[in-house]
């Protein structure tokens, strides 16, 4: 009797593990939709929002629920480096000029938000001058003036008070010797850097020349602040709108919410449609249950647009039906290598050509998240998504992608090194994605006879301390890099700069930029910030992309993709390039 | 019918290993105010006899077989229900380690108001004044105070008295006690002993007293009956036991006891060999493995199982050996040895 | 016992103020140890677009260079008595106990801590109370049923629960409970139990349940073990013989003598969940301080991860008084010395 109450025993346990191994939530790659029922109304093709509006519609009304899986670095527009956050605060804040709200490309293009045009440069691209509109009031009924925004500029260069936020203003503008920001150096005149001569102008004076002012002039930054409403550090608990909506309950860590601000005037904005009634966001919500939800239907955004966990890539990429519901924008995001010209062998162009022939670049993609996941496999610097991009391909690894074993090894024997040679590859500890890149490289390289040892080190310093630093990384022999970009805007200057300009580096570390010492580079960026034409300017950038792949200076990995899934109560459902993820401000409820 | 009479009792546990006959057909008669002194080894079946009798057998896996009459009730046939009722207060038991057989966590007092309250509806306030008169009737100086203590408060003697009271305190007719003093100071055994005779008196209950340890029967038992392998193998007056024993068992129990009148030179005389398997009892005569004078049987000890039989006037003897062959063995060869000083 | 509490009250806060001791080291001592130096220490706290300039100001403004004593002591006061900090447009007051304050949310962290503690007591206390009785109810059936059916079935699902995982358990009844059939409440939504006592329970019905079943399980056995031993005892014989019903003895004397190592390792499970249920309050994303944990490491927010530990070092340590304290009241042997 107790035998065959053992296997009693062993057989329901067994029924148990595999009854619930078959409810929905595991990432297993058999085509179950169970857990997520077929939601009603999921209408679209795969890709369906990348360049049109899914679900038009005009009609108002309804709350539309977001959630994030960690939290907004700060609602305070003077505090936030998120191109999420960008995307989101256009709903609560009206810039200077900001990015269209429309699918594809179009949304790159920028049109005035707060300023009746776009800047007004003076000749030396030093002085750009913006006409505010007329009728633009805060929450409160109180009218916007120019000294408003300046104000919300000035209080921004405090890095105690906001230490997230960027400093391109700080950099930028011709500030008085030693200001210290709104709240430190109060009573300084900052008129050399932002001048109010009357209440609907201001006028920004620049330090150098910048063709591009007015990507500066879509920051937060320039959403206008009350002086006497401003709280600092606090202000973020409620901060006071110029968009369609406002803030009602704001629970930091937890969430918020957003009404309708009955003072925001239609007919001053012709950029925003502000369908829905208002907005439901919960902060720090499980990510995976985020994905679970959105499949469901019982969420309508996954606030962030970086993609669905892997858990939920399991269900959606076997199931037709589930996937036609999803779209997959390509971001502003490179991931690549820097190749060190200051480590030998690859001083030498020919030794840098090998690594460029030799990559195996669907394996690079594959460690990187494979192609819904990770990115769509780089051949240059720019992006689809940014103007300037062209399809080219300098250093073709085979006709398969997975590398030209021939022409790397013509290239080695050119270099001197017809054997291979050794060097380390240098990645950031805390990511799997760039230690499994990292070893990618090591076998595809491996088979030329480059011999590549992993050398692991903390994300905190890996620019400042080893990787960026121009003596460790040489002394180490950290011949390459594994690295990551993504611009702040979507133009040349935003991507490029920071990443080829051998200005940037600096011998005491800290630059994103490791590999790519060109003079002849300089000069073009010089050209290009001073081209205040816009397709000429773009046009140097173009330039620019190609003679720094023609130094093989970096290996391109990936642009990075992202798997969005669509809401399935929201109308105008559609992908806006300059942030690589659905536009918040034009969806509506159904 | 007497009081309380079995007739052929047995328990039986059915185990892996076998049916163990802890009992196999016991039976004797009590009558309210007598003492009933049941002797044995441990493994002889007197404590099974005893939980037998309370019907704490019910509900587990021993199956009882012959018949118990209490006061005119059978009980082996009864329901445990029926017989849970009585358990407390027609018949009470005091157990042998009072420390680990009253409950750590609860006072004295608590103990004896619930076994109080189980019989009779009374508050609280009344069983409690009564479990003082108890305590008090025991013999524990103080007992209001004591009420409140816990088990492990009192000396081990004190701590018996207060076993006693919980047994007594619904006047049962019935008391059984199960080496009630082993677990107690020789000087303490004594004033024990004493209480329960002096209790027996004032409540003229049938007592029947089980141990391994003759002493304390000499001293209080009226009847004793030996019992050996789950069977009476002797039974008869205090006297007839002490005086005229016919069973080889009984005479090897007398002659192991350490007696202060004898020399201390003088060597125990311990029964050879150990208590059987109830089991694998012996064929036969349970006890003729260790039985010195099994040669003297004819062959029958090991083949045999002798009955219970009566030698003289209630003196009942289950052996094989001839009553003549018996008695002459007494007078020759074990009381002299016994006597020997 | 009033000498032993008060001895054991002053032990309690010397054995925190070591807590913090040695949180303060792990935060700040060790990481010199391994080469860092107050800039590094300053970086995390002022943004990644901070120029060496502002991280050396930060280090300096922040106490970095101070020896370590100092900061600790400056820390430790500002438990006691508070301190302030500047907002920018003015200076705010951090009352005590002031656990510091984020550099990264600009907020206080009691605050938070206080605010959040709510979700996690909820948490807590409700799914106790269903593993404790799901669990000692089962654990005592499967005892008095030793070998049935029952016992074995009982024990089979009690090894099933502590073997799975709450993040597990949890997203699948989410998917199936939540989104599937729609009759329990999506992740992250809490209801304060004092705005409507009502939705507040059945908002926490799934985290409770998925929390007691992981827990259940371990009591069912214990008690189930306990009481084989206790229902040997001779007290239990003693009960019966008195004429109890069987029902009274097995839970008035033989549950209550089980009862011991049952209510040690309640005290510490509820003490130790009550610092934060990490796992649920994650898988449900609830705001209580569990939660608040995980995302503070993950952003390396040292004083809201400070200010975590000292709170669940608390309740650890009252725990342990507690239960210490609840053993003599159990068990009169016991003697508190």
């Amino acid at each position: 009797m107790q035998k065959t109450t053992r296997l009693g025993v062993a057989a329901l346990s067994a029924v148990l593990a595999l009854g619930l191994a078959a409810c929905g939530g595991g990432s297993t790659t058999t085509p179950t939709s169970s857990g997520a029922p077929a939601a009603a109304g999921s209408t679209g093709e795969f890709n369906g929002a990348l360049t049109a509006v899914v679900n038009p519609s005009d009609k108002k009304g309804g709350i539309l629920k977001l959630a994030n899986a960690g939290d907004w670095d700060s609602l305070d527009p003077g505090d936030t480096y998120y191109g999420y956050s960008w995307n989101f605060i256009r709903l609560y804040g009206r810039s200077l000029v900001m990015f269209k709200s429309a699918p594809g490309k179009t949304g790159n293009e920028l049109t005035p938000d707060l300023a009746e045009g776009l800047g007004t440069p003076s000749d030396d691209a030093k002085t750009w001058t913006y006409k505010l509109k007329a009728g633009i009031k805060f929450e409160d009924g109180t009218p916007v003036t120019s000294k408003d925004v300046k104000y919300g500029v000035e209080r921004s260069f405090d890095k105690e008070v906001f230490p997230d936020g960027y400093t391109y203003f700080n950099d930028f503008l011709n500030w008085p010797k030693d200001y210290k920001g709104a709240y430190k150096s109060k009573d300084v005149n900052t008129d050399s850097a932002i001048e109010t001569p009357d209440d609907q102008t201001i006028v920004f004076h620049l330090k150098q020349p910048l063709s591009n002012f007015d990507y500066f002039a879509q920051l937060p930054a320039t959403i206008p602040v009350p002086k006497d409403k401003d709280t600092g550090a606090k202000y973020k608990e409620h901060v006071i709108s110029t968009g369609p909506y406002k803030f009602d309950k704001n629970e930091i860590g937890k969430g918020f919410t957003l009404v309708r601000n009955d003072q925001w005037d239609p007919a001053t904005d012709p950029n925003r449609k502000a369908l829905p009634d208002g907005y439901d966001v919960a902060t720090n919500v499980n990510a995976d249950d985020i994905d679970n939800r959105v499949l469901a239907g019982d969420l309508d955004v996954d606030v962030t647009g970086t993609g669905v966990q892997p858990a939920a890539l399991g269900r959606i990429l076997p199931d037709p039906a589930v996937k036609a519901g999803t779209d997959n924008p390509t971001g502003t995001r490179l991931w690549y290598t820097s190749i060190n010209g200051n480590v030998a062998p690859l001083d030498n162009l020919e030794c840098r050509k090998a690594v460029e022939y030799a990559a195996d670049k669907t394996a690079l993609q594959t460690a990187w998240g494979g192609e819904f996941a990770g990115g769509q496999i780089a051949t240059s610097l720019l992006p689809p998504s940014i103007p300037g991009h062209e399809d080219f391909n300098t250093w073709v690894p085979g006709a398969d992608n997975k590398g030209d074993v021939t022409k790397a090894k013509e290239a080695l024997t050119a270099c001197g090194q017809p054997n291979g040679f050794e060097t380390n590859i240098a990645y950031r500890a805390e990511r799997p994605k760039e230690k499994a890149a990292a070893e990618a490289l090591q076998q595809s390289l491996g088979r030329v006879g480059i011999k590549l040892t992993l050398k692991p080190f903390p994300q905190t310093d890996y620019f400042a301390l080893y990787a960026g630093k121009p003596g460790y990384a040489k002394d180490n022999k950290l011949g390459l890099a594994m690295n990551g970009w993504q611009s702040d805007w979507p133009d040349g200057f935003g991507f490029l700069q920071q990443i080829v300009d051998s200005r940037v580096i600096r011998d005491t570390g800290g630059s994103s930029n490791i590999s790519v010492r060109d003079p002849e580079v300089d000069k073009l960026i010089d050209q290009a910030m001073e081209q205040t034409d816009p397709n000429s300017r773009n046009g140097i950038w173009t330039q620019i992309d190609k003679k720094v792949m023609d130094d093989a200076y970096i290996l391109p990995n990936v642009w990075a993709k992202a798997l969005l899934v669509r809401s399935k109560n929201a109308t105008n459902v559609f992908v806006n390039d300059a942030y690589g993820m659905y536009d918040y401000l034009g969806m509506g409820v159904k | 019918m007497s009081f309380l009479e079995l007739k052929d009792l047995r328990v039986h546990f059915p185990t892996d290993d076998g049916l163990v006959k802890s009992v196999d057909g016991l039976s004797f008669a009590l009558e309210r105010g007598k003492t009933l002194g049941i002797v044995g080894e441990s493994g002889s079946g007197k404590s099974v006899t005893s939980l037998g009798i309370l019907g704490l057998h019910k509900g587990g896996r021993a199956k009882l077989g012959g018949e118990i009459w209490l006061d005119g009730e059978e009980l082996v046939g009864a329901s445990a229900e029926h017989v849970r009722t009585l358990r407390g207060k027609k018949m009470a038991m005091i157990f042998q380690d009072p420390l680990s057989a009253m409950h750590p966590f609860y006072t004295v007092g608590s103990q004896i108001i619930e076994a109080y309250r189980i019989h009779n509806d009374v508050s609280k306030k009344v069983a409690r004044k009564h479990a003082i008169d108890m305590l008090g009737r025991v013999g524990i100086p103080q007992p209001d105070r004591r009420v409140d203590s816990y088990p492990h408060e009192f000396s081990g003697g004190m701590r018996q008295r207060a076993m006693i009271a919980m047994a007594l305190s619904c006047d049962p007719e019935l008391l059984i006690a199960d080496e009630p003093t082993t677990a107690l100071d020789v000087t303490v055994q004594a004033q024990i002993l004493d209480l329960m005779r002096d209790l027996q008196r004032d409540f003229n209950a049938a007592l029947i007293i089980i141990t391994h340890d003759l002493g304390v029967v000499a001293e209080l038992a009226d009847d004793i009956l030996v019992m050996y392998g789950g069977k009476c193998i002797e039974y008869g007056t205090a006297e007839d036991i002490f005086e005229r024993p016919e069973h080889p068992y009984t005479w090897g129990l007398l002659g192991s006891m350490p007696r202060l009148d004898r020399d201390r030179t003088e060597r125990l005389l311990p029964i050879k060999g150990s208590p059987p398997s109830l089991i694998n009892v012996p064929a036969g005569c349970a006890f003729h493995p260790r039985c010195t004078f099994e040669d003297r049987t004819g062959g029958k000890a090991s083949t045999e199982v002798p009955q219970l039989v009566e030698t003289e006037g209630g003196h009942l003897v289950r052996c094989h050996l001839p009553r003549d062959t018996r008695r002459s063995i007494w007078e020759t060869e074990i009381k002299p040895s016994l006597e020997a000083s | 016992m009033v000498t032993y509490i008060i001895r054991r009250l002053i032990w309690s806060v010397v054995m925190l103020s070591i807590v913090s001791i040695i949180t303060f080291a792990i935060f700040f001592l060790v990481p010199r140890l391994a080469g860092a130096t107050s800039e590094d220490l300053a970086a995390r706290y002022v943004g990644r677009t901070a120029s060496a300039e502002q991280v050396k100001v930060a280090a300096e403004k922040l106490g970095f260079n101070d020896p370590l004593v100092v900061q600790y002591g400056r820390f430790a006061k500002g438990i006691v008595v508070g301190a302030d900090y500047d907002y920018g447009p003015g200076v705010e007051r951090c009352p005590a106990p002031c656990f510091g304050y984020s550099f990264l949310t600009r907020l206080p962290v009691w605050p938070d801590l206080l605010d959040r503690l709510p979700v996690t007591i909820s948490l807590a206390l409700g799914a106790a109370v269903i593993w404790v009785i799901a669990g000692v109810a089962t654990g005592v059936l499967s005892a008095l049923k030793r070998g049935s059916f029952f016992d074995r079935a009982a024990m089979s699902i009690a090894l099933a629960g502590v073997s799975m995982p709450i993040f597990f358990t949890g997203m699948v009844s989410l998917v199936l409970f939540s989104y599937g059939l729609k009759i329990t409440v999506a992740g992250g939504t809490y209801t304060p139990f004092l705005t409507n006592p009502a939705t507040w329970a059945y908002d926490l019905l799934l985290p409770w349940i998925t929390l007691a079943f992981l827990y259940a399980a371990g009591y069912a056995r214990l008690t189930r073990a306990g009481m084989l031993e206790t229902m040997n005892e001779d007290y239990i014989r003693t009960a019966r013989a008195k004429g109890l019903r069987e029902r009274t003895v097995v839970v008035k004397h033989g549950l209550r003598g089980a009862l011991t190592p049952i209510l040690t390792i309640f005290g510490l499970d509820l003490g130790l969940l009550l610092g934060g249920a990490v796992l649920t309050e994650s898988t449900y994303s609830l705001p209580g301080i569990g939660k608040y944990a995980i995302d503070a490491i993950g952003r390396q927010d040292l004083p809201q991860v400070m200010g975590v530990t000292l709170v669940a070092a608390f309740f650890v340590v009252v725990a342990n008084l507690v239960v210490d304290l609840l053993y003599a009241v159990v068990d009169p042997r016991v003697r508190l010395v």
